[in-house]
């Protein structure tokens, strides 16, 4: 595991917390299937949210929430399907977040962008 | 807050109208998103506005934005709306609040680091928001003098998008940075500016003989009437057409504003002197195309052309015959009606175009100095005269035909030649005559009033009209052309301060009407 993997696990690891923190039950880390992952899928009490998480070490590359564009949105609410049938969970209720980390002293600076798609 | 409103102004040829800059922010996939007709340069201003505002200090809100510039079918072009989009965006992520700049409107190009750029046509756009009752336009620091022009509104001239924010939070500006910012005063066509104009130094005592000719120039600066002056070379036609400006008063301010508007959107306005007030003067060379003189370009760019730029002024055509075909045909509209539209597929645009047209042009194209030493055969000669168009020269009212300077003329003349000044003088004169005589009405010169109008209130006595009645029987003079000849005959009785034309002053225009140009 190299220093960005390591990252990425970490600033799963605090979105996950942070959501628990908001009340919602994570209900899946790291999901795998052939065409990608889902970072997390959570239940709000009202809709399934899969959430994507974005960490980075500072702003120099930009800020994490740029790297979402339209492709990768796309991408994302494919996903977000696949894990619904796979789950037996109505696809169309189904929403995509993102959460945006960027390094600050020990912790993580979190923005939390809803419903993206 | 996540819904900000601004103004900016979109120009159609030289007309402004404003438009309302929306941003809101939602959820969806981050990004800025243009809506409302943008053109290339318009959608370039995500970037700009973006490398501006981190530039500037800011943080770039990742969210949905979207910018939308209403009314939506109106086409915008340029890069006018960058300050009023980077407003906007800034306010509605909350960064300004949304209030402060609700009753702005923002007019201005943004660098990449974030300083305000000057941009052409800010006199029409700050005209435009007066008139739309606008109480504050902000504008780049360098155009604030054309700005300051318009009365009934404040101008806020901002440096950079930095100086504009801590305004709008109540903050200190900040430090001036480097204030030289290196500008080359390029024209809008990235040429160097032209070399100033020679007119200062002109003076209707350069020129020799030619007592008709000066007549005719009189009267053409005391009524607003167009000349043309036919004649071998060196017999003082350009020198006489190039002294005409010194005749005429300058510009009324509301003449004034008009012009420097016109010439603002052009993008030839001296930078150090915002207004123009002297008469302008636009002398094309005779391969100009017909873009060039009624003006064009291909797209959303319509840029004005020569007859104008001379608008309020003097369109000069030397060499009248050598215009390509069709060129000169092309002034008849703007001739009639004071102003040029220009049809586009995004929409059409207006230029005022009301010029004193000068015409001048050798008599065949071997131009012997006397016309028994003519070596053209009469077919060439017919051809050469025949491209100045009868319904072109119908529209003239002076026509003249110059002889040489004789010997004498040449040697004692100087010393009785009357100064510009002293005609102007007379000029003026005439020209408050006229004006005490039109007002009430939205015409200043003689020249400007149309037909039924002038038949109607303006009509010399019976007796004085003989003259015209006859010509109008032989069919030598159209109807359009006894107007000519009533609005010169006005002129040439203010000239004299008459009343009224008598028969005198009627058959005087009637025979520069009739000219010859064989």
């Amino acid at each position: 595991m190299n220093g960005n993997q390591a990252l990425g696990r970490r600033g799963e690891d605090a979105a996950a917390a942070y959501l628990e923190h908001l009340g919602w039950n994570v209900l899946d880390r790291n999901w795998r299937c052939s065409e990608g992952e889902l970072d997390i899928v959570a239940y709000d009490g009202r809709r399934h949210v899969a959430c994507e998480v974005k960490t980075r070490r500072s702003k120099a590359f930009g800020h994490p929430l740029e790297a979402i564009n339209e492709r990768k949105a796309a991408r994302l609410r494919k996903l977000a399907l696949h894990w619904a049938a796979a789950n037996r969970v109505p696809g169309a209720r189904i929403r995509v977040d993102v959460i945006a980390l960027v390094c600050q002293g020990d912790g993580f600076a979190l923005e939390h962008l809803r419903e993206v798609c | 807050m996540t819904l900000a409103k601004t103004r900016s102004v979109s120009l159609v040829g030289v007309d402004g109208f404003v438009v309302d800059v929306e941003a809101a922010i939602t959820s969806g996939v981050p990004g800025l998103h243009l809506v409302g007709l943008p053109d290339a340069a318009l959608n370039e201003a995500r970037d700009r506005v973006r490398a501006a505002i981190y530039n500037s200090g800011e943080d770039w809100p990742n969210r949905h934005v979207t910018v939308s510039l209403f009314p939506a079918s109106l086409p915008k072009k340029g890069s006018t709306f960058d300050i009023a989009i980077a407003v906007a965006l800034l306010a509605a992520a909350e960064a300004i609040s949304p209030f402060s700049c609700a009753g702005l409107t923002l007019v201005g190009e943004l660098g990449l680091d974030g300083r305000m750029r000057a941009i052409p046509g800010v006199l029409p756009a700050v005209l435009a928001s007066a008139n739309a009752g606008c109480q504050t336009v902000v504008v780049p620091r360098a155009n604030a003098a054309e700005a300051r022009l318009v009365p009934g509104i404040e101008v806020v001239p901002v440096a950079s998008l930095r100086e504009l924010l801590c305004l709008l939070r109540d903050e200190p500006p900040p430090a001036e940075e480097e204030q030289s910012e290196p500008s080359p005063q390029y024209g809008r066509d990235g040429l160097a500016p032209r070399c100033p104009d020679r007119r200062t130094d002109l003076d209707l005592t350069d020129v020799r003989g030619q007592a008709e000719a000066r007549r005719a120039l009189e009267i053409s600066a005391a009524g607003g009437h167009h000349l043309f002056f036919s004649g071998p070379p060196g017999c003082g036609k350009t020198m006489l057409a190039e002294r005409l400006p010194t005749l005429m008063p300058p510009l009324e301010p509301d003449a004034a504003l008009e012009v420097t508007a016109i010439h603002s959107v052009a993008g030839t306005l001296p930078p150090d002197q915002p207004m123009i007030t002297k008469p302008p003067f636009h002398a094309p060379h005779h391969t100009a195309t017909r873009a060039a003189i009624v003006g064009g370009g291909s797209g959303r760019v319509l840029q004005p052309g020569a007859v104008s730029l001379a608008h309020r002024g003097i369109l000069f055509l030397d060499e009248a015959p050598e215009f390509q075909g069709g060129v000169l045909d092309a002034l008849r509209q703007p001739l009639e009606e004071g102003e040029v539209r220009l049809s586009r597929v995004e929409g059409t645009a207006r230029f005022p175009a009301r010029f004193t047209l000068v015409l001048a042009a050798n008599p065949c194209p071997c131009a012997a100095a006397k016309q028994m030493d003519c070596s053209c055969a009469p077919g060439v000669r017919r051809k050469y005269t025949s491209r100045v168009s009868g319904p072109l020269l119908d529209r003239v009212d002076l026509k003249l035909e110059l002889t040489p300077a004789s010997r004498a003329e040449l040697r004692y003349d100087l010393e009785f030649a009357e100064s510009s000044d002293v005609v102007a003088e007379r000029v003026l004169n005439a020209r408050e005559r006229a004006v005490k005589r039109l007002s009430g009405t939205p015409w200043r010169t003689n020249s400007e009033i149309p037909g039924p109008e002038l038949r109607r209130h303006f009509t010399p006595s019976r007796e004085a009209m003989c003259a015209a009645d006859e010509a109008l029987q032989r069919g030598t003079l159209s109807a359009r052309g006894l107007d000519r000849v009533l609005r010169v005959a006005w002129t040439i009785a203010d000239l004299a301060d008459r009343d009224g034309p008598g028969d005198d002053d009627i058959g005087g225009a009637l025979a520069l009407w009739n000219g010859r140009w064989t």
